[in-house]
């Protein structure tokens, strides 16, 4: 019993990594209806310049996360003007297939620079403590505590403030809000500017847990936080963090019970299974389809 | 200039025929002689399997309008079936027979993988259809990396170098007449109902089910087809090389010469594969120009190079003049 709270403490730390990118995924989806291929690669931004900020700075905690969530959060916004807006009104595929070509460039312009794993030392004091026989990190409870802040953050910025307001509409109908005098523009860049700065946080946020990167952990993590906020219903914030964590549990406990090579193949099987059964996600809204 | 097009439909194409037989003989002679480097022939060789996997992207990403991201899934199941049957099944046989049949085995096999992605795709559309395809190649890639027998993640080798150019050119060209012929047919039509109104398509009595199934089985052949001559080129297979990095590749060849159309995928996979070649130059940075070469055409040009346009040999009109001599 007490390992497999000891799992389940596992599944929250790695469930926290995946609901922040998720959200970068399914805010963008929510106000563009595109998927930001590249997001997975500004988690991996995220992770270096963590490594840039303990390594080569020799900064402290919250200040490595700061860099790291603002660095993420200017690449975005930057890639959302260069890339994405040029091509708002072009057909859907040309912006996917600019996102596949940024995140491609962001792995290799990261790799030309790096062209070996880095290892990130321990930017926290290291320590762990017993909790009922559960042993419990310092990483772990920073990483858990801090995107819970950061999503109860975003959840009060969407919800309650006009920025949100304004973001909520243009997700409802893009057509109709410019007439009513909202900044279409401004509100795209700043969910950009979110989405990328939670990436950025969820990239230290790894980098703690798993130590040695290299440019392609976007790749897969990216993906997986993907299949989180589809699992969730995309374009749903709550549904990104609930699919997130069941993602997250459903990994560490087929690799606490099975052979831990069984991992992506149970976790992909059960998305599978839960898209056939549901297939606009847990909290998605079918949409109605009017002939 | 009617007297110069003898009638009947084995005339209409008579040009294009004679391209392809004259290609052929040329494939042949240049495999027999070494008429050219080494190097070159490898290059031909690539253009011709990423030509196939473009236009079976193409079918199921620009015709049918759904949206795979795991064709590379496809592609390693035709990799993997082909490769064991040729070493360990069929080795004793003479490699005239081996090869032909193990690359078919293949792509029968990607076809029935593909069966079982058609299936989801009858409740399921669009970014969350993108995910059942991009779980099934992760569930094709765990299950092999979970097979010893097979080498697991270390990979397979063992295959003989069986991938010749001429064989490379009789599969591009059969990958491009069946899928031309199979987007002109009855079926066709019903795949471009689906993209462009699957509601209206249903009411108008095509029957969807089929026409997806039928094109998603089609589109995985021939990926599983590219698959087996992959892995009897490069002699050397491993889960590794079929992630989705691979399907990326794909689906950049697609987007760049353009949906929907052949002559669109034949440019996108020449350009792609020369593009990569002619920057190796560049050493590690040559990943990181290519991507940036992308988006600047996405951004001038975001249909790719041909979006919707066909070229007109490839088009059914093709031979019957302007209209007037109808």
């Amino acid at each position: 019993m007490i390992y497999f709270f000891q799992q389940a403490l596992n599944a929250a730390q790695l469930g926290s990594v995946y609901a922040l990118i998720a959200l970068g995924y399914t805010m963008v989806y929510g106000v563009l209806s595109m998927i930001n291929f590249a997001h997975g690669d500004f988690f991996m931004v995220g992770a270096f310049l963590c490594f840039v900020g303990v390594v080569v700075l020799q900064l402290s905690f919250i200040p490595v996360l700061l860099l790291a969530m603002a660095g993420v959060t200017m690449l975005g916004v930057a890639t959302e003007r260069v890339a994405y807006r040029p091509l708002r009104n072009a057909p859907k595929a040309s912006a996917i297939i600019t996102s596949l070509g940024v995140g491609i460039f962001l792995e290799h312009f990261t790799l030309g620079l790096s062209p070996y794993p880095k290892y990130i030392p321990p930017v926290l004091p290291s320590f762990s403590f017993n909790a009922g026989g559960v042993s419990v990190s310092t990483f772990q409870l920073a990483t858990i505590s801090i995107s819970f802040i950061l999503m109860l953050a975003l959840y009060l910025v969407v919800n309650k403030t006009r920025v949100g307001l304004a973001m909520r509409a243009i997700s409802a109908d893009r057509g109709i809000v410019p007439l009513m005098g909202v900044p279409v523009d401004k509100i795209i860049a700043l969910t950009f500017a979110l989405g990328s700065g939670l990436g950025g946080a969820a990239g230290v946020m790894y980098a703690m847990a798993y130590p040695v990167i290299d440019p392609y952990i976007g790749i897969i993590i990216g993906w997986k936080a993907f299949i989180s906020a589809v699992i969730g219903g995309i374009g749903n914030i709550r549904g990104a963090v609930l699919g997130a964590y069941i993602l997250g549990t459903v990994e560490i406990m087929t690799a606490a019970f099975l052979p831990s090579t069984y991992r992506d193949l149970v976790a992909f099987s059960l998305l599978l299974i839960l898209l056939i059964f549901r297939p606009h996600g847990l909290l998605g809204r079918a949409e109605s389809q009017k002939v | 200039m009617d007297f110069m097009r003898p009638a009947g439909a084995l005339g209409k194409y008579l040009p294009v025929k004679a391209v392809v037989a004259l290609g052929f003989m040329l494939a042949l002679s240049i495999a027999r002689f070494n008429l050219l480097d080494n190097y070159i022939q490898l290059v031909l060789m690539l253009i011709g399997i990423n030509l196939i996997l473009t236009l079976s992207l193409n079918l199921v990403n620009g015709y049918m309008g759904e949206f795979s991201v795991g064709h590379a899934g496809f592609m390693a199941a035709g990799a993997y079936v082909s490769s064991i049957l040729s070493v360990r099944v069929l080795a004793s046989y003479s490699p005239v027979w081996v090869f032909p049949c193990a690359v078919l085995a293949g792509g029968l096999a990607a076809g029935v993988v593909g069966l079982a992605v058609a299936v989801p795709s009858f409740k399921t559309r669009g970014d969350y259809l993108a995910i059942v395809t991009l779980a099934f190649s992760m569930i094709v890639k765990s299950v092999i990396e979970n097979i010893d027998a097979v080498g697991g993640p270390r990979g397979f080798l063992g295959m003989d170098k069986l991938t010749t150019l001429p064989w490379v050119f009789f599969w591009t060209v059969a990958a491009v007449w069946i899928i031309r012929n199979f987007i002109y047919s009855r079926f066709g039509r019903g795949v471009l109902s689906v993209r462009e109104d699957e509601i209206a398509a249903d009411l108008t009595g095509v029957n969807t089910r089929n026409v997806k199934m039928l094109a998603f089985v089609v589109s995985s052949f021939f990926a599983g087809i590219a698959g087996g001559l992959y892995a009897h080129l490069i002699q050397y297979i491993s889960p590794g090389v079929f992630d989705i990095v691979k399907s990326t590749e794909m689906l950049v060849m697609v987007y760049l010469g353009g949906v929907g159309s052949i002559a669109g995928s034949m440019i996108g996979a020449a350009t792609y594969t020369v593009l990569l070649e002619a920057l190796r130059p560049l050493g590690i940075w040559r990943m990181a120009v290519m991507p940036l070469l992308l988006i600047l055409l996405m951004i001038f040009r975001p249909k790719g190079i041909m979006g919707y346009r066909e070229a007109r040999w490839l088009s059914p009109s093709f031979g019957r003049g302007t209209g007037k001599d109808k």
